[in-house]
């Protein structure tokens, strides 16, 4: 999809959020001289291409008591990381699953998920037992937990 | 937060109408008032349990530079490191991490080049390598949180 400068102005005018009321396409229409339907077709179209992942919320798992965050490593044979990485997603406390480089020597992993829960001993159950379900005992994995968020934006565009 | 408010958190994270009247449509499947619907989303953004309410974007697709960066950081050098990378604003989210790669950052550039040169100035800055580990498959996830 070739954006327009319209396109953009509309991407920056809701990257900071939707206006919460009864005609939000609309709302953001007056503010860019825009009819509502101009906005929904443009929102759709942004959507359907990919470049809008998703509407929707994004929710502060920390502040709705999800306080464990492990972000779960994977060293999984290259053949293997499509087959696992979709068994992985599936699961439900699975927020993102991606597979990226390893680092050799020091870092062996290619394939990262985050689990969140609301206490460490529940993610690691739940992390064995995906293990077990879906045949993952093979697979050298690490529980990364975090410690202190330091930093948390959305990005910007402009 | 109650049930409804869970049903919301629930219905929300996964998607949001494209049409004239969105919050009535949801509301419909949710069996309340869309007035209620708005009500309720408003004061759980309020209450800051929801970050954002709006578009999640594909940063690569929009033309920008996106990586999740480690650093092997020694405890003792932590609280100096921590504070030369947040300054940098590409730097999206930080965490630390219980692991010999200790720090765990996301850098957002305006162009894809941006990383790399970005990561060289924290390198500089900071007197460690940053393992630089770009995402190359996004694979599904279906329900977020399921409240």
């Amino acid at each position: 999809m070739v954006l327009s400068d319209d396109d953009f102005r509309l991407i920056a005018e809701i990257q900071q959020g939707l206006p919460i009321s009864s005609r939000p396409y609309a709302e953001v229409g007056e503010r860019l001289g825009m009819s509502e339907s101009e906005v929904i077709s443009r929102i759709e179209a942004l959507q359907n291409s990919g470049i809008i992942k998703r509407l929707g919320i994004v929710v502060r798992h920390h502040e709705l008591g999800y306080t464990a965050n492990a972000m779960v490593v994977w060293d999984v044979p290259d053949e293997q990381v499509d087959q696992v990485g979709e068994r992985l997603g599936s699961q439900p406390c699975v927020t993102l699953c991606y597979q990226r480089p390893r680092r050799l020597p020091e870092w062996r992993y290619n394939l990262f998920c985050m689990i969140h829960g609301r206490e460490r001993s529940k993610v690691l159950e739940h992390i064995d037992n995906i293990i077990v379900a879906h045949n993952l005992q093979h697979i050298p994995h690490k529980v990364l937990f975090s410690g202190t968020r330091y930093k948390q934006r959305g990005a910007k565009y402009q | 937060m109650d049930a409804t408010d869970r049903a919301i958190i629930n219905r929300l994270q996964l998607s949001f109408p494209i049409c004239e009247r969105p919050f009535r449509q949801v509301a419909a499947e949710l069996g309340i008032e869309e007035s209620d619907l708005i009500a309720r989303l408003e004061s759980m953004l309020a209450r800051k349990q929801l970050s954002r309410f709006g578009p999640m974007y594909h940063a690569e697709r929009l033309g920008g530079g996106l990586s999740l960066c480690a650093i092997r950081v020694p405890e003792a050098d932590f609280e100096r490191v921590n504070t030369v990378v947040n300054g940098f604003p590409e730097v999206a989210h930080n965490y630390a991490r219980d692991h010999e790669f200790s720090m765990w950052f996301v850098l957002a550039t305006e162009t894809p080049d941006r990383v790399d040169e970005v990561l060289r100035e924290i390198e500089q800055a900071t007197g460690y390598q940053v393992y630089n580990m770009p995402k190359q498959r996004e694979f599904f996830v279906g329900l977020r949180f399921d409240l």
